[in-house]
């Protein structure tokens, strides 16, 4: 990216001045990848010590290669069954506020109602609140009401916060729908049912999938909100990299960390290769 | 992800009327391309799951954290509304320094991740060519690991004695900031600078990303034109560039000064008892000490400077509508 050849060099310069020129004309691509290189450093850094035998409890010094916690990535206690327990709080969050998010964003993308502004700034809110004001609050409703905290309270929370993004997601790709295509498939006879499975929902499917997306990302990496509404007995796996953090972090969490980070770079990629060379046929 | 969330809606029309053009006008088409039939009671229909479950589990609770905010009493015979507003003195009184620091530490942390996410923004947007998709792909490849997990990458990076940590030093530059008051005894663990370091890397996606949106969206005709009129490269940023991509700038802000002002991992993880924030002394307020009264009263006091700071900057900036 750094040939990015400039469409009209000026003339006129001293010739000293073309190293400068050259600095000045690159030094966005400099910065930007400096700034990429600040993102993917810790990365980088998790994946070098998930192959570390560290001599103490905490892995953050390094000792000497090993490959023992990849061959048994679930030997710590309980670290394996927080993360079954994250994965299913993820899935069913992103299950229910994906279809729970896409009937609103129809509702406000396709409608006019009284009432719409108050929904919006209701939908809006949930971003523009930090995290710890949403966890202790409904943590406060659940502890004046008695509900046991445990699976549901932390479904109820990630449910809470995703729905917003869904719906944002949603919107936006259903506004930006040409009508014309809808009303071309009335014209063709085609049923309202017919049309809404069709034409809408395959048009809309890349917000919905990308609202999904998002709400498996929040609901699984979320700590916050999630801490003040966990039960003794539901760790999550951020709770427990929290909680190993002050007792003593294994390797394995670097391994699960790890994996993750590639096997989502390897879909995300492998999904770009088969669009471009679709492209190119 | 406010601005983000638009998979880059493909044709023109949308994305050449820019955000401004609002809600109601599209509605209005819309409804005149949907029909008369559809009006009634379908939208309440469909709203009315997300509905209820943002007025119950969203609203509702900020009225629970209101009234717990002025009761009184003890965990063993039970918290009563007393109206005892010293709760939020007493608050102010003991964790003011927790609130100073945190809006310091996420203005600092939103300035720094604003003048390092725009060139990389600009660098995607503008400069990437083909390999475009590559790079957002690296942007967002840090959240496919839990952030926990790379924050606690840090305490390796910035360990005492390594690599950074030495070369900091040799270069002077930890003397500059011990000058600063931001490190202290050839350190960086648990020091101010680990805590903001933290904050900007953990919150830098969120800047780029809706910088990248609006950038994205700038016509390089307009460029071209500036060019073409003698305009020299950084007149054409000051005049051009910047202002069309404000929309990201706000965006972005926003979406980092908020997380980072009610964070309390990075100053956990990163920093000592001395760097601690307010949304430290919440959780700690709240899940160690059970003094719900306190908590409430400090996270309905974060809420409303917040709001407020969110409020006088968005009208300053004069964008009303982000989403």
């Amino acid at each position: 990216m750094s040939t990015t050849a400039p469409t009209s060099p000026r003339a006129g310069s001293h010739v000293l001045a073309a190293p400068v020129r050259w600095l000045r004309r690159n030094a966005v691509v400099l910065v930007g990848s400096a700034a990429l290189a600040y993102l993917l450093v810790p990365n980088l850094v998790v994946l070098a010590f998930s192959f570390n035998k560290p001599a103490g409890r905490f892995n953050y010094a390094w000792r000497t290669f090993s490959t023992d916690a990849w061959t048994d990535p679930c030997g710590v206690a309980n670290m394996c069954s927080s993360l079954g327990l994250s994965l299913r709080i993820a899935v069913l969050a992103t299950l229910i506020a994906t279809a729970f998010g896409t009937f609103a964003a129809f509702a406000l993308a396709r409608y006019r109602f009284r009432g719409k502004s108050t929904t919006n700034a209701l939908i809006f809110l949930p971003m523009a609140m930090p995290e710890v004001v949403m966890g202790a609050s409904l943590g406060t409703l659940f502890l004046n009401t008695r509900v046991q905290f445990g699976f549901v309270t932390i479904l109820i929370a990630h449910v809470m916060f995703c729905l917003s993004f869904v719906v944002v997601a949603v919107k936006a790709r259903v506004m930006s729908m040409d009508p014309r295509l809808e009303e071309a498939a009335r014209d063709l006879y085609a049923g309202p049912f017919q049309t809404f499975c069709r034409v809408t929902l395959p048009l809309a499917a890349p917000g919905i999938a990308a609202g999904a997306m998002l709400s498996f990302a929040l609901s699984f990496d979320d700590f916050i909100i999630t801490q003040f509404n966990a039960g003794p007995s539901t760790v999550t796996f951020p709770m427990f990299v929290w909680g190993a953090a002050q007792r003593g972090v294994p390797v394995q969490v670097n391994v699960i960390g790890s994996a993750m980070f590639v096997l989502a770079l390897v879909i995300v990629l492998g999904g770009q290769i088969a669009a471009n060379r679709r492209k190119r046929v | 992800m406010t601005a983000v969330a638009p998979p880059s809606p493909s044709g023109p029309a949308s994305a050449g009327a820019a955000p401004p053009a609002g809600k109601d006008p599209d509605g209005a088409v819309a409804e005149a391309g949907a029909g008369r039939a559809r009006r009634g009671l379908t939208p309440y229909w469909l709203l009315l799951p997300a509905g209820l479950w943002l007025a119950v589990f969203f609203v509702a609770p900020l009225f629970y954290q209101a009234s717990t905010s002025v009761q009184s009493g003890s965990l063993e015979e039970g918290f009563r509304v007393t109206w005892q507003f010293s709760n939020y003195t007493d608050a102010l009184g003991t964790y003011g320094e927790h609130f100073v620091r945190s809006f310091c530490y996420a203005a600092v942390a939103t300035a720094l991740c604003l003048f390092i996410g725009y060139p990389l923004a600009y660098m995607i947007a503008l400069r990437a060519g083909r390999w475009r998709n590559l790079v957002l792909v690296m942007v967002i490849a840090p959240f496919f690991t839990s952030f926990l997990i790379r924050t606690l990458a840090w305490k390796t990076i910035l360990s005492d004695g390594g690599p950074v940590v030495g070369a900091l030093s040799s270069l002077h530059i930890l003397d500059v900031t011990h000058w600063l008051g931001l490190t202290a005894d050839d350190r960086v663990l648990a020091t101010p600078l680990a805590v903001v370091c933290g904050l900007t890397y953990n919150f830098l996606p969120f800047m780029i990303l809706p910088l990248y949106s609006s950038l994205e969206r700038i016509d390089t005709s307009l460029l071209e034109a500036a060019r073409d009129l003698y305009a020299k490269p950084s007149t054409t940023f000051r005049k051009v560039t910047f202002p069309l991509s404000l929309p990201g700038v706000v965006a972005g802000t926003l979406l980092t000064f908020i997380p980072a002002s009610g964070d309390y991992i990075n100053a956990q993880l990163l920093g000592s008892p001395s760097e601690q924030m307010v949304g430290n002394a919440i959780q700690k307020q709240f899940l160690n000490v059970l003094d719900y009264p306190t908590a409430a009263a400090m996270s309905f006091i974060l809420m409303a400077l917040i709001l407020l700071m969110v409020s006088v900057y968005m009208r300053k900036a004069g964008t009303e509508e982000l989403v």
